[in-house]
């Protein structure tokens, strides 16, 4: 279990200590048994708040990550129309990382700490955003594979027991429809375009392709804290389950895109009636994790600049409003 | 109140520029969300460390005849810049019409342990409800 | 779609959520956690109703509209201040002092975008040409955008200090093209008005607050009047093609703006207790095509892609 791995209650507790923990449990324990909210003053078990923090810190900081590989392509974009939606996009996901941001200071946690994590490196974000955007085709393929993984886990993820993340997937969720459709129309285009347009899209989705299904996380046999997330309904359905309902559904869009998934093994299992994929390469998946990708140098690098370079200018304003502050209270 | 307060009618000058948020009336908002706020008050300020913007919570009105909703939170300096970034925040997509930012250390909200006892007394009071009166059932505009 | 509908049916049940086609997720929430009813919702959400760029290359198509050689031209000026401006901007995003500004400048820079789209629309068909031709395959020396807009987004207060200036002089230009003889150019400044007078109030709150928070930023944003203040004086330069509109009422001379630029512009320097910068003002040029250093480089980056496939659509 999970919370074998994370802190638990402390030691020592007197006995109307004691009791209030009881309480507490039992009062929390009914509300997950009634698949109902948690809301932020409830009390709760030390683990949960612990999971709930990492987890919320963690897709917060892939949105904030996550822009980067996008923003890259701003200034290029070959027509105005696709510019003005990428930029709308880049801006959407600052926006997803706030409402985030927002969820995960309800448990006790700052803003200003988690970014602090974040710049040292001792922050988690998805992997995916450690690589490389290297044609504009990669604008189509994040949105249609990668935001398109990213709603499949997110659309559970409205129904978490900790109302304020699941009130902050609603928002986000709402927000990303457009997103994976702009993608794909990216990808519709190219395919419907010149032959070096096509394959840059069907190169894009070759390297998009595996990376997107390991943003579900390792398979269920290897991925111990699943098991109490469903437990306690943050998570709804396993990785695998998640990932199987998105190869589906990848097999049928990529038809009508008129490209291939680089993968031979897809197939709908008729026993389990789950769709299948090939084997993925989940040591590249670690590696990535634990700072080996193209890109994670980088993308902590610019987060760090850009917060660094601001801190002259968050300063001046609480300064500033230090001073009318002033001045009122003595007018 | 322009720009913020009615989007369709443009200031005419820039000594219309609101230089602070306007004030509202205390608000009885259901708003539940505890985070630590540290403003430029509360925040001890170190000779190196920095101040971090205060916690915000934003209402949205999405239209009028509409109640303000609570729509999330945000960080500003001060309240003219929370409502100008819960404009750029909350209402991307035409969400509202009308905004309120509050500092989120100053929502008092009641005591969740004693859920109990503080939300108990209306329970199984249903003569407070229409339905409860079914003897009237079937009369007209009663 | 069968097979897939089979495995989404039963999420589709379970959480109120629909998954459908390519992403479209129709979000009924009425389970606990639901942040109110429908019609109280702080999340919901519409697309508004404003005049569009596809709007305008749609009354174009149908012959509506066609602007003059000079109404064109003059469309093309300021629909390229936009555009470069937009570009600069779009930088910001991802890197701004905090993440509520990423979107503050976003929003601007989006705005910036939109109305550029539109002007260059409109001006494209007097020679039959889209928004993206006049974008991707003119050279330097064809844009029109002034030196001001080209100016390099140093830090925050250069940018802030740029804005400000942008924004005033846009929102009195727009004010008076909003009653253009030319329906068109008098219709896209409607909408732009409202949202530069947004674009005023947010650089005003920034140069106060920088101006009067720490020794830093006051140094800083005075730093940045400087840099850019010597191109103020081009964006209210008469010529004559402002002399032929101004007399048909299209425009007005840029000239006759400076007056009230000066005026509330002034206003927010003398509380800000910031001096107008006594640089002597460039000789610009920008309207005839002679452009800054910095405008090669801006186009070099913009216009990358599209070149390597000329005629590809996007």
């Amino acid at each position: 279990m999970a919370s074998q791995n994370l802190q638990s209650v402390p030691a020592e507790l007197s006995p109307e200590e004691q009791e209030r923990e009881a309480a507490g449990q039992a009062y929390f324990d009914r509300i997950i048994s009634e698949d109902s909210r948690i809301e932020p003053r409830d009390w709760m078990p030390a683990a949960y708040r612990k999971t709930l923090l990492r987890q919320i810190s963690q897709h917060a900081h892939s949105e904030i990550i996550g822009m980067q590989p996008e923003a890259n392509w701003i200034t290029r974009a070959p027509s105005l129309k696709r510019k003005s939606i990428l930029m709308a996009k880049v801006q959407d996901e600052a926006g997803h990382g706030l409402y985030l941001y927002s969820a995960a200071e309800t448990l006790g946690q700052s803003r200003d700490q988690m970014m602090e994590d974040l710049i040292a490196g001792k922050a988690r974000y998805s992997s995916i955003f450690n690589y490389p955007t290297i044609s504009w085709a990669d604008m189509g393929a994040i949105g249609w594979l990668v935001d398109g993984a990213a709603i499949c886990n997110q659309v559970p993820l409205c129904r978490a027991s900790y109302g304020p993340y699941g009130r902050a997937m609603v928002r986000i969720c709402k927000e990303e429809s457009f997103h994976q459709r702009q993608g794909f129309e990216i990808l519709l285009e190219l395919s419907n375009g010149t032959p070096a347009q096509k394959q840059m899209a069907q190169d894009a989705v070759n390297r998009w392709y595996a990376p997107s299904l390991m943003m579900f996380g390792p398979p269920d046999d290897d991925s111990p804290n699943s098991k109490q997330s469903m437990a306690w309904n943050i998570k709804r359905f396993s990785n695998d389950e998640l990932r199987s309902r998105f190869v589906g559904m990848m097999v049928e869009q990529v038809r009508v895109l008129g490209l291939t998934l680089p993968d031979k093994d897809i197939r709908f299992n008729e026993e389990t009636k789950k769709w299948e994929h090939g084997p993925l390469d989940w040591n590249e998946f670690k590696e990535v994790l634990a700072g080996r990708g193209p890109c994670n140098s980088q993308r902590v690098e610019r987060r760090r600049e850009a917060h660094e370079n601001g801190a002259w200018v968050r300063e001046a304003a609480v300064a500033y409003a230090r001073k009318q502050a002033q001045k009122e209270s003595a007018a | 109140m322009a720009p913020h307060g009615n989007p369709e009618a443009p200031a005419s000058a820039a000594s219309e520029i609101n230089r602070e948020a306007p004030k509202v009336a205390a608000t009885n908002a259901d708003s539940s969300t505890t985070a630590p706020a540290s403003g430029p008050a509360v925040t001890p300020r170190g000779a190196t460390e920095e101040t971090p913007w205060s916690l915000w919570e934003v209402f949205v009105r999405s239209s009028r005849g509409l109640s303000h909703v609570h729509a999330g939170s945000l960080h500003a300096p001060d309240a003219a810049m929370a409502l100008r970034n819960a404009r750029d925040l909350y209402t991307r997509r035409n969400e509202g019409v009308s905004i309120w930012v509050v500092p989120a250390e100053s929502i008092s909200s009641s005591d969740p342990d004693s859920k109990g006892s503080f939300f108990e007394s209306p329970q199984g009071k249903d003569y407070r409800h229409a339905t409860y009166y079914t003897k009237s059932e079937g009369v007209k505009h009663l | 779609m069968t097979t897939k509908d089979v495995s989404t049916q039963e999420t589709a049940k379970d959480t109120d959520f629909a998954i459908d086609g390519h992403g479209d997720i129709s979000v009924g929430v009425h389970g606990a956690g639901a942040s109110g009813d429908g019609s109280a919702s702080a999340t919901r959400i519409t697309p508004g109703n404003a005049l569009r760029p596809e709007d305008i290359a749609l009354e174009i198509q149908r012959g509506q509209v066609k602007p003059t050689e000079d109404v064109a031209e003059f469309a093309l000026r300021i629909g390229d201040d936009g555009l470069i401006l937009a570009q600069r901007l779009g930088h910001w995003i991802s890197r701004s002092p905090e993440l509520e500004e990423d979107i503050a400048l976003g929003n601007i820079a989006l705005d910036q975008l939109g109305h550029a789209r539109s002007f260059l629309t409109y001006a494209g068909a007097a020679w039959g040409k889209s928004e993206d031709d006049l974008a991707y395959f003119r050279r330097e020396h064809e844009f029109r955008s002034a030196h001001l807009f080209e100016q390099p987004n140093g830090d925050f207060a250069v940018t802030i200090a740029r804005q400000f200036i942008v924004s005033f002089y846009q929102f009195e230009l727009y004010t008076k093209l909003m009653e253009s003889t030319d329906a068109t150019i008098a219709a896209i400044s409607a909408k732009a008005v409202k949202e530069v007078d947004y674009h005023r109030d947010h650089s005003a709150q920034w140069v106060l607050r920088l101006a009067g928070g720490t020794d830093e930023s006051r140094a800083r944003i005075i730093q940045g009047f400087k840099l850019v203040w010597p191109y103020v004086e081009e964006l209210f330069e008469d010529d004559e093609l402002t002399t032929r509109l101004a007399a048909a009422g299209v425009t007005v001379q840029p000239s006759s703006l400076r007056a009230e630029f000066d005026r509330l512009t002034g206003d927010i320097m003398a509380e800000a207790e910031l001096e107008i910068p006594g640089v002597p003002q460039s000789l610009g040029g920008g309207r005839r095509g002679k452009h800054s250093e910095f405008l090669g480089y801006i186009l070099a980056e913009m216009q990358v892609l599209a070149r390597e496939h000329p005629g590809a659509s996007w």
